[in-house]
């Protein structure tokens, strides 16, 4: 989970760049989606426990690599359902949509 | 006097045009651009430049234009900058000059141009420094003289259109190379789009001697267009630039639409295309070589004379001279020769190629080892000096120079998806380095400046694609055998610029000399981002398509580095400008934003309601009666809703219908509070944080059924909370069995607050029975009102009793109209959303996105009762941490103005002392203020540091316009702390 926030500020003039394979849907405008971070980053199961510095590394710290990088989106006007992508974040190319509960490879 | 001539060109003579130049009636033909019609009437002179006021003339053939930026048109359809060179002429085109007070021809403030040495490049930024403040007065002054056109004065008239485009092989660029390339895919069953910038296709051809098969290439391009208008998977966009190429071979592209079809409803089209493969055959633009007093009209560029003598039928000179270092520039020489002009030729080289020299005929002045020095001439050149290796000069009269500098492949296209480019020695220029997958430049764009290159590369690439596609065999196409070519920018040897005295301009639409690029270096910059942002050099809207390699060129020779090194700037989407209008397409007025109503809207709008947007909600605000401005009907709104019965539309409130085993489950662990116990039939306010421990959305929920609850959100928060929720359970706990359903839409709720709510739920019928026993407060029934199916509320957001009564909203205006006649025995008043604010805010009620900013925690709220200790909930974690444990943190406090009819501004700051000196320490901030009718005076609420440990102290709210108002710091909850009245 790496969404503190939901931008709800419609970007109808922004124009929208990458191709995104739904899982279910198909091949589709990135107009279509909402983007939901870094995968893999699950949710401690007893958050009290952490210490500060722990709980903040869950919160905030992100790998942020220059190459493949896996994360969320959604399909929000579509099936709106999450999915998990490998994107390369210099060259933007998608290698890789699948289903949240599949293994990531 | 005319310049054009009496045969060739691709321009229809028997279609005259009449159009007019700062008022001067003139004449065209169909296929002139606005220059070569302009250039035909012996016009160059058309503009003063930006900065200095002096005279430029049409220069160009394109896009790179940096002089020729016209007004076309006038009122509300106006455009400014128009590119001259790219403006199709039409019947009644009325075309201004910019720049030029009182006219043109005299132009007091052309005397800047005198002082052109004092203004050097950053002489507004640093004389205008100071004093501080000053520099919004100097700029009145100073915008107005360096204006870039008119922008229209009302609401645009025309329309446009947004479209989706998909195919599967993409050409942009209708020269040579792009139209081998589409007419290879003819027949493969490809879906294939091919876009031209321009209005007729041919690219070079147009202006070239070349011959195709033996036949001049006008019957091979008309032979190629029919065979592709009668392709069934071939779609022609002519009139179409493509301005920008983005990740995922996505392309921005604009259609003008009545270039083709002069009557079309619409005037430009917005295409977004994607496509599996992309084929860029763009061109290039042939550059100037610069030297001093290399601004005055009737200077222009080789090919743009070439085009115009060739294409367009109109000789722009009489006595030209060609300054060249390469021999693209002999073709030139050749036809002006042809159209009866006398040519000297001006050669920087030692000698020219041998297609080159074969392309004059013996008798023709060349000087070789020359450069072209310093011109002259006021409103139009009227002699060059050339100053030949060995130090004589030679000063010749003429009223055209046309210079060639080389030529700039157009790789935008390439560059914008992040394409990496490469020093091409021979060339002297940046050619695209590797395709991006899937792409390939050809032609020219590519360094190929022969039309047979061009033709095979398209032909192949085609092929090429073609196959990894899959698709079937196309038409076998046979290239046609080029003969009679012009020689291409061969045996080019680097020329930036001549020395000598004079301004030597890089950059004609800023007026960028290139001391102004040699003072940038002085000045300390190196990096070639800096040298431009410092110098503007390419930030017109030609975006230097003319200076900028120049720049760089100059840049390496000054600071002794090969351009490699140096590198270039990056190349930005757009191509060329693109208007508004045609990105934003109908989405305007009405269309902008959808409108969401709610049932009962016509009804509010019968009673006069003012009306506010929440969201993409449109809300009734208040209801005014004859004489009454807000202020009064809020206040009478208000006190009825105390006295009787106040009636509120709000069915826009976000519902979230909740349903499985799980249901429970995700609400313990979206709220802060606890919701084990709450039974079928009650309901309970819940607090929802983000994971960083602040508020996010508040609202109540409702237990229908044992695994069925009905969670309210704020009207703003509806789309948010759901999304969050749908993510959480997606993604983290998908072992959940809950099923999230938005109801907003299917109700309509009406709230009725006051004293006499009951009865009048009573008279109007019900077969719930309303008593405080059998229905109390915070909880929730189903069952028929005036015989619709209903769920029932007991809620307060008022601090009054309430029922807050949701029906299937088909039936929501008929029980509108209903409460409103039964309700006029009980007083009953139609509330908007103010007086819904004032109520809560007296009530210290909280509304999210109103008083918290995503910077609020419970803990700042004084909410720390509502965190269950029992277990865990997003968000619970980040409430230990130190900073927001802290006691002078902002907290939340009513604020009373000791003045009891002073309305605080909200957003307005409390301090200490208002006699302090700046900066003054902030306390705190008011979030909602209004006049309070229930409490008798003015009220607000706010964050103060630390302020529930400081009710009754004093403060300061300060604001720009209000100015200080002294206030008390109170509780939050002013009326009725106990809740009795909403307990009843």
């Amino acid at each position: 989970m790496g969404r503190l926030w939901m931008n709800t500020v419609p970007q109808r003039w922004h124009i929208d760049m990458l191709m995104i394979t739904c899982p279910w849907c198909g091949p589709r405008d990135e107009s279509e989606f909402t983007y939901g971070g870094e995968a893999n980053i699950e949710r401690p199961t007893d958050p009290e426990a952490l210490d500060d510095a722990a709980w903040a590394d869950y919160l905030f710290m992100r790998s942020n690599p220059k190459g493949w990088h896996e994360e969320q989106w959604c399909h929000a006007h579509g099936c709106r359902r999450w999915f998990k992508a490998e994107r390369h974040t210099v060259s933007y190319a998608i290698r890789r949509t699948w289903p949240m509960d599949e293994e990531s490879s | 006097m005319t310049c054009r001539l009496n045969q060739g060109g691709v321009i229809d003579r028997s279609k005259p045009l009449n159009f007019t130049f700062n008022g001067k009636p003139l004449t065209g033909y169909a296929g002139d651009t606005l220059a070569s019609a302009l250039l035909a009437n012996n016009i160059h002179f058309v503009t003063r430049s930006i900065k200095l006021r002096r005279p430029r003339g049409i220069m160009g053939r394109g896009p790179e234009e940096p002089n020729a930026l016209l007004q076309i048109g006038e009122g509300p359809s106006t455009l400014a900058d128009q590119r001259a060179t790219q403006v199709m002429l039409t019947e009644g085109m009325n075309a201004r000059s910019i720049n030029g007070w009182p006219s043109l021809e005299h132009d007091l403030l052309s005397a800047l141009s005198l002082g052109s040495k004092l203004m050097p490049v950053g002489f507004y930024y640093k004389t205008f420094m100071g004093p501080k403040g000053w520099w919004e007065r100097y700029e009145k002054l100073i915008r107005p003289i360096a204006g870039m056109g008119l922008t229209p004065d009302g609401p645009d008239p025309d329309l446009y259109e947004k479209r989706d485009l998909h195919c599967d092989v993409m050409i942009v660029g209708g020269g040579p190379a792009g139209l081998a390339a589409a007419a290879s895919l003819i027949g493969t069953g490809l879906r294939v789009v091919l876009a031209h910038e321009q209005a007729l296709w041919g690219g070079g051809l147009l202006a070239s001697r070349t011959q195709l098969n033996g036949q001049p290439a006008n019957a091979w391009l008309e032979e190629t267009l029919a065979a592709l208008h009668a392709a069934e998977n071939i779609q022609l966009l002519p009139s179409t630039s493509v301005f920008g190429h983005y990740d995922h071979h996505f392309l921005g592209a604009i259609e003008r639409v009545r270039e083709q079809r002069p009557n079309a409803p619409i005037r430009e089209r917005f295409w977004k295309i994607r496509c599996q493969r992309l084929i860029l055959a763009a061109g290039a633009i042939e550059r100037p070589i610069v030297l001093p007093n290399n601004d005055r009209p009737g200077i222009m560029t080789a090919f743009a004379v070439r085009e115009s003598i060739e294409r367009y039928a109109v000789l722009p000179g009489k006595q030209a001279v060609v300054f060249t270092n390469n021999d693209s520039a002999y073709a030139t020489a050749r036809c002006l020769l042809d159209a009866g002009a006398q040519v000297t030729v001006v050669d920087s080289r030692a000698s020219a190629g041998t297609a080159a020299k074969a392309m004059l005929p013996e008798q023709t002045t060349v000087i070789y080892n020359a450069k072209v020095c310093d011109t002259t001439g006021k409103k139009r050149i009227s002699g060059v000096t050339v100053r030949q290796t060995d130090g004589t000069f030679t000063r010749m009269d003429c009223d055209l120079l046309a210079l060639s500098g080389g030529w700039n492949p157009s790789v935008h296209l390439h560059s914008h998806a992040s394409g990496k480019l490469q020093w091409d020695e021979a060339l002297a220029t940046f050619v695209p380095q590797n395709d991006l997958a899937g792409v390939r430049a050809i032609g020219a764009m590519a360094g190929a400046f022969d039309f047979a290159t061009a033709l095979t590369q398209g032909s192949e690439v085609a092929r090429e694609f073609a196959t990894e596609l899959g698709s079937k065999a196309g038409t076998d196409l046979s290239l046609p055998e080029v003969s009679h070519a012009e020689p291409g920018p061969s045996q080019l040897q680097p020329l930036w610029r001549v020395a000598g005295k004079g301004p030597a301009f890089v950059d004609m639409q800023n007026d960028v000399k290139a001391t102004d690029i040699e003072l940038a270096l002085r000045e300390g910059y190196r990096s070639i981002e800096h040298v431009k942002r410092y110098g503007i050099l390419g930030f017109g809207t030609d975006q230097g398509k003319f200076g900028n390699i120049i720049g760089l060129g100059i840049v390496g020779e000054l600071i002794n580095k090969h351009p490699t090194e140096i590198g270039t700037t990056t190349y930005r989407p757009a191509w060329t400008p693109v208007t508004f209008g045609a990105l934003v397409g109908p989405d305007t007025g009405e269309l902008f934003e959808p409108i969401r109503q709610t049932p009962m809207h016509e009804w509010h709008v019968q009673a006069g309601a003012v009306f506010e947007d929440v969201g993409q909600w449109k809300r009734a605000r208040y209801y005014p009666k004859a004489g009454e401005d807000m202020d009064a009907a809020v206040a009478r709104e208000c006190l009825a809703t105390q006295k009787g019965v106040g009636v509120l539309d709000y069915s826009t409130l976000g519902k979230i219908e909740i349903h499985g085993p799980d249901a429970i489950t995700l609400l313990e662990r979206v709220y802060t509070n606890n919701w084990q116990k709450l039974g079928i039939g009650r309901c309970r306010y819940g607090l929802m944080l983000d994971e960083n421990g602040m508020v996010m959305d508040d609202g109540v929920t409702a237990r229908l059924g044992e695994q069925h609850y009905l969670m309210y959100t704020s009207t703003g928060g509806a789309a948010r909370v759901l999304s969050w929720m749908e993510q959480w359970l997606q993604t983290e706990w998908p072992d959940l069995e809950v099923y999230l359903t938005s109801v907003t839409d299917a109700w309509g709720t009406i709230s009725l607050a006051g004293p006499k709510s009951r009865e009048l739920l009573e008279s109007i019928g019900t077969d719930i029975n309303l008593s405080t026993e059998q229905f109390p407060f915070m909880s929730l029934r189903t069952g028929a009102v005036n015989g619709v199916p209903a769920r029932v509320q007991r809620v307060s957001f008022s601090g009054e009793m309430s029922f807050e009564v949701s029906v299937p909203a088909n039936e929501a205006a008929e029980l509108w109209a209903m409460v409103m006649r039964k309700g006029e025995a009980f007083g009953a008043t139609p509330y908007g959303t103010e007086a819904m604010h004032v109520l809560r805010a007296e009530k210290g009620f909280i509304i999210v996105g109103q008083d918290t900013d995503g910077s609020i925690s419970p803990l700042d709220l004084g909410m720390e009762g509502m965190i269950s200790a029992r277990k865990d909930c997003l968000g619970k974690r980040s409430l230990m941490r130190s900073e927001l444990q802290r006691p002078d943190r902002p907290q939340w406090v009513g604020l009373r103005p000791k003045d009891p009819t002073k309305v605080l501004p909200e957003g307005a700051q409390l301090i200490e002392d208002p006699a302090a000196k700046p900066p003054v320490a902030m306390q705190g901030w008011v979030t909602s203020s209004y006049f309070a009718p229930r409490l008798g005076h003015a009220f607000a609420l706010g964050f103060v540091n630390g302020g529930r440990a400081r009710h009754g102290e004093s403060l300061y709210a300060w604001d720009a316009d209000a100015g200080v108002i002294p206030v008390e710091i109170t509780q939050p909850v002013q009326y009725d702390p106990e809740g009795g009245r909403q307990r009843d």
